[in-house]
């Protein structure tokens, strides 16, 4: 399944960086950063329950990445 | 401007004003009152440890703006990120303010500290203007799409009307919209009629009317009258929702460009900050072994600068971002691309494939010419009581012309024929071959387009000529290509002569006749197993039946599908308006676009290259490391919005041109 979430994230590269640590994660088959719309496009079993760890693992490489709800 | 932006804003202001408050202090200390201060504000505490003061000030100010930085790479110097930009910058900047201690201790004059204060300072504000020229860029090209609908306004059984949110609609309820409202979902008008603005959604600026009964898409705007409108379609479902989604989510499918440019930084960064301890390290060794001494501090400060122009932040941000704007600006011009990937290819496209009916031809079919034995109005007459009930789109065309009166008559269709009608009369009208196995004796004749016999009471009576027309722009768009050196095909289902036809009359260099559908896509599959590996090839269709040729070209373009989901999910290139004009626009659209991608690409890497050269020969100084970081990336996001203008200019040529017409 795909979810589109509204993100924020300070810059470009971070970004380019964020998605492809994402990418690698297990439990997660695929993601996609815009970081001109502020979207991440999650593409897993069940995108919400994976989100939590998908963040942490953003934030390991931006402090300051942040999903709005 | 985001309440993040304005705090970091204004941080950077007050850190920025004590900055010069402090420099300014220096330089005066140091040249009105240098017999006093020879050093500037090193001279305050005199001997050795004059660098004090100014490394206190510098340092305060620098502590104030790069906080954040330090505290950042000090987690991802946790997470072990050592190639993140914000740890190199503290490193370069730490690095300089040692060096300032270093030469403040042994000549007393300590260099520098300005420099690393001034390095955090200008890095702060670079990334400052990069995420509000985003944001600003952002919102721009958003202006360019602005199809969102807001509310929707509900009409319950009890004629109660209740402001909704549109996503809350179910499908066959009943909305209003009134004037200068944007129409929040597809539906059908069950009242009132109105004049409908779809500029927005296709470009095209004049207004359409609407009454009763008439389709409207969401995304449009409503002009003149209140209208009620019965919805056929979801929120989810609707036009505005289902385009807005592709143009957002278009990045996902990437180009070779920016998968080049993910590629490049993976190995950028930690190339620079290795050739930058490589730097630091082998020179001054030696040289030093060399008896030139070891001069270890001028090397550690030119790989300091290779640190600052280490992240390739200006590539990252401007190729995606040149993308965007282009996106942004082909929807202002109702040509919706779903990916910048498809940017690279319209780029490159040579072989434009067509199919004929709807896309060179206007697709309805009327009728050119009659040719009665005796009477004209007979042919006509007859002709059209014997395709009262069919749907063939030739039945139509001749109904469209005559209307009669066909209670009596009952009706078989023959598949591959015609049709034949019985009652007061044997109607006969079909082909050749249905002539013949009814034994009518007819005069065969050969005419460019469909020929229909009508024969009554096995009597030949005369014949139709029924033919689609090209469209008027189909010549002008199809030489248009062919300047660029495309070449140009055209499919059709039609015979030999009416192929043959059509493709001269509009200037096409081949064309298959004949062709079932299915035909088209395998006369495509051939095509595409025949073109040189550099060919690129563009089918351009209606979408409607066209979808497996849509996804087997290399890109599958539709034209005024808008409506049709099929059409949308095929096509990788939608043009929103029936005009085959948008075809060359999307074109050069797309070469713009890849021009600027090219130079943004050039331009960044050519700038860091040289400041490396600069650096790593001691020429330059941070001051202009600096600039190759921050000052390209911005630069570079400048550039990348002039692949939005494209369509503002569009748009504000035809404003002119409504203006003028209201006059």
């Amino acid at each position: 399944m795909k979810k589109v979430y509204d993100i924020e994230v300070d810059c470009a590269n971070c970004a380019l960086k964020c998605e492809q640590a994402i990418c690698k994660m297990k439990e997660v088959s695929g993601c996609n950063i815009n970081f001109i719309a502020q979207k991440m496009t999650l593409e897993a079993e069940d995108p919400d329950t994976v989100l939590k760890s998908v963040v942490k693992t953003a934030r390991k490489i931006e402090p300051d990445f942040e999903v709005v709800k | 401007m985001t309440k993040k932006q304005k705090k970091n804003l204004k941080r950077i202001l007050i850190g920025l004003s004590a900055f010069i408050v402090i420099l300014l202090a220096d330089i005066i200390f140091k040249h009105a009152f240098s017999e006093r201060f020879p050093f500037g504000l090193a001279s305050i505490i005199e001997g050795s440890l004059g660098w004090l003061i100014p490394f206190g000030l510098y340092l305060a100010v620098y502590l104030y703006i790069g906080f954040k930085v330090l505290k950042k790479s000090a987690i991802n110097i946790l997470h072990g990120q050592i190639f993140d930009e914000n740890f190199l910058m503290s490193v370069a900047t730490i690095g300089a303010f040692a060096l300032g201690i270093y030469t403040g201790i042994t000549t007393g004059s300590p260099e520098g500290f300005d420099e690393a204060c001034a390095v955090m300072l200008f890095y702060m504000l670079g990334e400052w203007f990069e995420s509000y020229a985003v944001i600003k860029s952002r919102k721009s090209i958003g202006a360019l799409m602005d199809i969102r609908p807001d509310v929707a306004n509900l009409i319950d059984n009890d004629e109660n009307i209740t402001t909704v949110d549109p996503s809350t609609v179910k499908v066959g309820d009943i909305i209003l919209v009134r004037p200068g409202e944007k129409i929040p979902l597809d539906g059908v008008i069950i009242s009132g009629s109105s004049d409908i603005d779809a500029k927005a959604l296709t470009g095209e600026s004049l207004p359409v009317s609407v009454k009763e009964k008439d389709a409207v898409l969401s995304g449009t705007v409503n002009l003149t009258g209140a209208i009620k409108i019965k919805t056929t379609k979801t929120f989810g479902d609707s036009t505005a929702t289902k385009i807005l989604e592709l143009v957002e989510n278009a990045s996902e499918k990437k180009s070779k460009t920016e998968n080049f440019i993910t590629r490049f930084s993976k190995f950028y960064t930690p190339t620079v900050v290795f050739a930058a301890i490589l730097l630091a390290v082998v020179p001054p060794i030696a040289i030093g072994l060399s008896g030139g001494g070891y001069a270890f501090s001028v090397w550690i400060y030119r790989a300091l600068m290779f640190l600052v122009v280490s992240c390739p932040c200006a590539l990252v941000i401007s190729v995606p971002l040149s993308f965007f704007a282009g996106i942004g600006g082909a929807s202002a011009q109702g040509i919706l691309v779903k990916g910048s990937v498809y940017f690279e290819k319209l780029n490159k496209a040579n072989i434009f494939v067509f199919d004929k009916t709807g896309t060179l031809t206007k697709g309805n079919f009327s009728i050119t010419e009659v040719y009665p034995e005796e009477n004209r109005e007979e042919v006509l007459y007859y002709a059209s009581i014997a395709e009262k009930d069919s749907v063939h789109p030739i039945a139509q065309s001749i109904k469209a012309a005559v209307s009669a009166d066909t209670a009596s008559y009952s009706y078989k269709e023959i598949a591959g024929r015609g049709t034949i009608a019985k009652g007061e009369k044997e109607i006969l009208c079909g082909n050749g071959k249905l002539m013949e196995e009814y034994g009518v004796a007819y005069n065969k004749v050969s005419a460019v387009g469909t020929v229909v016999y009508v024969a009554v009471d096995r009597k030949f009576i005369g014949y139709i000529v029924i033919s689609d027309q090209v469209k008027e722009e189909t010549k002008e768009v199809i030489s248009k290509l062919q300047v660029g050196g495309a070449k140009t095909v055209m499919l059709t289902g039609d015979n030999e002569r009416i192929a043959k036809s059509v493709a001269d009359s509009v200037g096409i260099s081949e064309y298959k006749a004949n062709l079932l559908p299915q035909g088209k896509a395998e006369e495509v599959e051939k095509m595409i197993n025949k073109k040189g590996e550099k060919d690129v090839l563009c089918y351009v269709g209606d979408g409607i039946n066209d979808a497996p040729v849509l996804m087997l070209s290399d890109v599958g373009i539709s034209m005024g599908g808008v409506g049709s989901d099929a059409a949308i999910e095929a096509s990788d290139v939608v043009l929103i308006k029936d005009d085959l004009k948008t075809l060359p626009l999307a074109k050069s659209t797309a070469k713009k676009t890849m021009r600027i991608v090219y130079e943004n690409i050039v331009f960044a890497i050519a700038v860091k290259v040289i400041i490396l050269i600069l650096s790593a020969l001691g020429i330059t100084n941070m001051w202009i490391a600096v600039f190759g970081d921050v000052g390209v990336a911005i630069l570079a996001i400048l550039n990348a919005m002039r692949a939005s203008s494209v369509g503002k200019k569009n748009l504000k040529k035809q404003k002119i041109i409504v203006d003028n017409g209201k006059k």
